[in-house]
């Protein structure tokens, strides 16, 4: 008899736990649906690892971006991201002012970084990889991100977002091989809903 | 220093000098250059690599000259010179020749003082590492400082010098330049004994 009552019991917890169990395999990602604004929270991470070890470490300071998560059809979703290179900041100053000077980003001739996303696909619960064109200098490239969903409420989303770049395609290799060709972005990128 | 020797030149001697004062001379023109204001950034980083290597390579010959006048001995002033210009002439190049390692030496502390923390990566073959200094925006002043001051006295110094050079060759007709640009004139060989093959 008891063993039947404990059939019952465990037979009935499945049955609450099987939808939540269900919401958290299903992509997270759709509950998520909405337009965004990318608050000034984020944090635009970068580095540029030198040869011997040790590297540049920066962020950006100043941008601005919104996107839209298509609840139905993840990949029909949406990202634009800007961000505005006279906002480098590094340990140095000296460093700040090359990178802003026309061997980098030449920020007075080019003072935006943009993105635009091309394709959204949906790798796992929570993560995605997103293609888009990067235009940088006034060169447009193909690159792609890898997204991870860190959380969301009912007006915020907030994911981490890397991706590797590499300079030369935008005509910023100056200083290789003594600094590396790749740019390492980290980004945590905060939502709030709009 | 061993004691001076007086047979002129030799070989090693005076390529080490010309290469020596070939390398010093572009390398003053060179730091000169990138510290321009206005330089392009792009061009500046490079010249700066550029000025790190041969300054390297210029201490590394330095100290090979310091291991020749230590192994063989430094060479005695020309018979020609009169005392006080022999004086001057030893007390002009044993400074010369101290400056050749202090100034690259000091440049080496400035890349290893700087907070840029740059590496020095020696014509992109190999990174020499920094000297075990501390860096901080003082020390790096610091040794900025020394590395220019004791350039442009070595520039100075060495313009006294080739001026003397000069003066002895052009206007003395003295063989203090030649000594520097052929080698010691060899002894003729003995002619061999015994072997009657006259022609
Ligand atoms: C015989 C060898 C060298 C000569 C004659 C030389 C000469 C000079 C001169 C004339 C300047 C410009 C100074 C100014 O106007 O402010 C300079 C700057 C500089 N040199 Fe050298 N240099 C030598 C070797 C080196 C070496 C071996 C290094 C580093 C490994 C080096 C690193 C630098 C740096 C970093 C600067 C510019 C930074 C500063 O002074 O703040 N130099 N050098
Ligand atoms: C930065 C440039 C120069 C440096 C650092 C330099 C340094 C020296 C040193 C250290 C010596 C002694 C060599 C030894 O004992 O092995 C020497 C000798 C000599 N240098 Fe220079 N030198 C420079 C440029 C010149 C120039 C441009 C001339 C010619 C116009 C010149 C002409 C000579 C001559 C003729 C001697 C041999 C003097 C003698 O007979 O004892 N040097 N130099």
């Amino acid at each position: 008899m008891r063993h039947v009552a404990l059939m019952v019991a465990s037979l009935a917890l499945g049955q609450i736990l099987l939808p939540l169990a269900a919401f958290s395999k299903a992509p997270a990602l759709s509950q998520a649906a909405g337009t965004y604004e990318v608050s000034g929270t984020s944090q635009i991470r970068f580095s540029v690892d030198q040869i011997g070890g040790g590297g540049i470490n920066g962020r950006f300071t100043k941008f601005s971006g919104r996107f839209r998560i298509d609840g139905r059809r993840i990949d029909a979703s949406t990202i634009s991201f800007t961000l505005y290179p006279q906002s480098v900041s590094t340990q140095e100053r000296r460093m700040e002012d090359f990178l802003r000077s026309s061997a980098v980003f030449d920020a007075d001739a080019y003072p935006t970084v943009t993105f635009r996303s091309t394709a959204v696909r949906q790798t796992g619960d929570d993560t995605a990889v997103v293609d888009g064109m990067l235009t940088a200098r006034g060169i447009t490239h193909r690159e792609q991100f890898s997204v991870r969903l860190q959380g969301f409420n009912r007006n915020d989303i907030a994911f981490n977002v890397t991706g590797n770049v590499y300079r030369s395609r935008y005509r910023m290799d100056v200083g290789t091989p003594i600094y590396l060709n790749v740019v390492k972005f980290d980004m945590d990128i905060r939502g709030v809903r709009q | 220093m061993r004691k001076q020797r007086d047979d002129g030149y030799g070989i090693v001697a005076i390529c080490l000098h010309w290469l020596i004062a070939a390398l010093v001379l572009g390398l003053v023109a060179l730091g000169f250059a990138m510290r321009r204001a206005g330089i392009d950034p792009a061009l500046q980083f490079s010249l700066y690599q550029w000025h790190k290597s041969f300054g390297l390579l210029a201490l590394s010959l330095a100290g090979l000259r310091l291991l020749l006048w230590l192994a063989a001995g430094r060479v005695a002033p020309d018979p020609d010179l009169g005392i006080i210009e022999r004086r001057a002439s030893t007390a002009t190049h044993l400074l010369l020749g101290l400056l050749c390692l202090l100034v690259p030496l000091a440049g080496w502390a400035v890349a290893s003082t700087t907070t840029l923390n740059i590496p020095t990566f020696l014509f992109n073959i190999v990174v020499i590492p920094p000297l075990p200094m501390a860096r901080s925006v003082d020390a790096e002043g610091f040794w900025s400082w020394v590395h220019a001051t004791t350039a442009y006295t070595l520039l100075g110094l060495a313009a006294l010098h080739s001026a003397a050079a000069l003066f002895h060759h052009l206007v003395r007709r003295e063989g203090v330049l030649m000594r520097m640009l052929r080698r010691r004139a060899v002894e003729p060989a003995p002619p061999p004994a015994n072997e009657g093959r006259e022609r």
